[in-house]
């Protein structure tokens, strides 16, 4: 540690003001800060001092990503080996997912951090460190077989047109790694839903190839859902035997990569509650929400399968969970007020339920939810804050 | 011929530095309707010139004669009198686009376009000044459109005017069709990159 802080300071003159690299002077700063908290504070005004800036707080994000992230790599690995039949052990499945999974962390990573660099030194400011998170959160909500140049491609459209365009970290109205699904899933539908994404099945570095057994669908459950023909809402593996809630919860089932284990989701809940980076006002009310109208749908909905389906496997399938988790509670773009918590979420997963019920199009309504809410979202601060200025000038009155 | 400075700002100021929709942001909805393909965006920019020139050319003619509380109404007639021309005559002769373009060779009527100029320049200028002004606005509304309709065309579909110019072998290794392109959601993009690039370029339209 010492001697990285020792090469440090060896090389801040020269990206200094007047320094050989002083172009650099932005990308210098930006890592210098994420390896070591600055010791400088801010000379006047009032001020709330602590240790944790925002590189801490979106390290604890990522932190919390991780155990989905690495469920989501063993889970396409798993997948994968069950779709060609192959017996697998642990550690096979979970190199054959890392493989075919880290083509995209790093193409999401290099494409992003390569536009904000550039954005940070044409606007002569630092480098912000919002795409720490969303540069992982973009390969955790794409299926594992959407081709690298889309992927680029999107999150380069996302960073430019969602976040850089508005001012850069903090100042965008939507998620951008929600805007680089979305601008996938209408720009490629193909690539980004049907039954031929979820699952790799060709190899990953030219390792783990074969061919698909017998009997093989590669939709996720809530795509089977959509498209069913009966009302009985079952879904089934990618070998057509019958799975269940269970199966669903531990993520065993195709999806996109870290989106599936419920179980990993909720233990990077637990961590972002814990340490207080998330609200768990607003996950919570996403999942109660979300409940209540898949409940309603359930008692007096349409009588198809996706609406018969009961209302607690609503919340473990397809990107319900980790939507509530790490999208919804994104601290930019959702409400900030404690009230205006709980409507926006509320909110968030009452539309994702109905456009999974209501639409056929679409059999995962999660990301359209929370894109809609994010323009609300200021707007039910204002109306929060507004009512609550009513409420005390009435006390003041009435005295 | 040498232009005097009147007439060339009335010609070609439309055409960048006073332009309806980049600079204005008029007319946006037609841009964005009928872009998905080069060939009917050229027929509507044609169609909007000729219609924006004749009826300025019109109302300017009337200018004198309009009493001011119905003039709304005088041009409109005009201006539907005109519409209706163009529409039947592309019935006639070019009916695959008139077919493509549906509504909105009719929505003419309502363009912001036509009653902006109308109002702002034909009803206090002569018919000389008029008519090129129309032009004007009208191609610098036809560039707009062409400029978007290219990309959407392109990047969309593939093709320019209808003919497959991204080859086989790029489908053939991967490549996709945007499919965003094709929807006016991506239109819009397109038109803020337009003028995110025209205001770059020309720092007098940066608003403070």
């Amino acid at each position: 540690m010492n001697f990285l802080k020792k090469t440090v300071d060896r090389l801040e003159p020269t990206f200094s003001e007047g320094g050989k690299l002083s172009k650099l002077h932005s990308v210098f700063d930006g890592f210098k800060t994420f390896m070591f908290v600055p010791n400088t504070t801010s000379k006047s005004g009032v001020n709330i001092h602590d240790a944790i800036d925002s590189k801490r707080l979106m390290i604890t994000v990522v932190i919390a990503l991780i155990p989905a992230l690495l469920f989501g790599m063993w889970n396409v690995g798993y997948q994968h080996f069950m779709a060609i039949g192959t017996e697998a052990g642990f550690w096979q499945q979970f190199w054959f997912g890392f493989l075919a999974v880290l083509p995209k962390l790093l193409v999401s990573y290099i494409v992003g951090l390569t536009i904000e660099f550039i954005g940070a030194q044409i606007k002569k400011e630092e480098i912000q460190e919002g795409f720490l998170v969303s540069g992982i959160l973009i390969p955790m909500i794409v299926p594992v077989d959407t081709p690298l140049w889309m992927l680029g491609l999107a999150t380069a459209f996302a960073v430019i047109f969602a976040k850089e365009v508005f001012g850069g970290t903090g100042y965008n109205i939507f998620n951008v790694a929600l805007v680089t699904r979305a601008f996938l899933f209408f720009a490629y539908p193909t690539s980004m839903s049907g039954d031929k994404v979820w699952v790799r099945t060709r190899d990953a570095f030219w390792w783990g190839a074969g061919e698909n057994v017998d009997g093989f669908t590669g939709a996720t459950p809530l795509g089977q859902l959509a498209t069913s023909n009966s009302a009985d809402p079952i879904f089934h593996n990618i070998l057509n035997q019958a799975i269940g809630f269970k199966e669903a919860f531990l993520g065993l089932i195709p999806g996109s990569i870290g989106e599936t284990s419920t179980l990993a989701i909720l233990i990077g809940a637990l961590l972002l509650i814990i340490t207080g980076v998330a609200s768990w006002k607003t996950m919570l009310s996403v999942f109660i929400g979300g409940a209540l109208t898949a409940f309603a749908f359930n008692q007096w909905g349409p009588d198809t399968a996706i609406a018969n389906l009961p209302w607690y496997e609503h919340l473990v399938l397809g990107g319900f969970a980790f939507g509530a988790v790490f999208m919804a509670t994104d601290p930019v773009t959702s409400a900030r007020t404690e009230t205006g918590k709980w409507i926006y979420g509320l909110l968030i997963g009452m539309m994702a339920i109905v456009v999974r019920v209501l639409n056929p199009g679409y059999p995962e309504g999660m990301m359209l939810a929370i894109l809609l809410m994010n323009i609300f979202g200021c707007l039910i601060d204002y109306f929060v804050v507004q009512s609550n200025i009513k409420k005390r000038m009435k006390r003041i009155s009435n005295k | 011929m040498k232009l005097s400075d009147n007439v060339k700002n009335t010609l070609l100021g439309p055409l960048s530095k006073n332009n309806p929709v980049a600079v204005q942001v008029l007319g946006i909805c037609s841009a964005l309707a009928v872009t998905v393909e080069l060939k009917p965006a050229i027929v509507m920019g044609l169609s909007v010139t000729i219609i924006v020139a004749l009826a300025n050319v019109v109302i300017s003619l009337l200018r004198n004669t309009i009493p001011s509380n119905i003039r709304i109404i005088v041009q409109l007639v005009v201006v539907a009198a005109l519409v209706t021309i163009v529409s039947e005559t592309l019935k006639a002769f070019a009916y695959d686009i008139s077919l493509q373009l549906s509504v909105y060779i009719g929505l003419i009527i309502t363009n912001c376009i036509l009653m902006g100029r109308l109002e702002a320049f034909a009803m206090g200028n002569k018919p000389g000044a008029a008519f090129l002004d129309g032009i004007g606005n009208g191609i610098g509304y036809a560039i707009i459109l062409i400029i978007v309709a290219f990309f959407r065309e392109l990047l969309g579909a593939g093709k320019l005017f209808g003919f497959q110019v991204i080859p086989q072998w790029c489908y053939d290794h991967g490549y996709v069709n945007n499919g965003l392109m094709v929807m006016p959601a991506m239109a819009m993009i397109l038109v803020a990159c337009i003028i995110w690039v025209h205001r770059s370029v020309d720092k007098d339209l940066q608003e403070k």
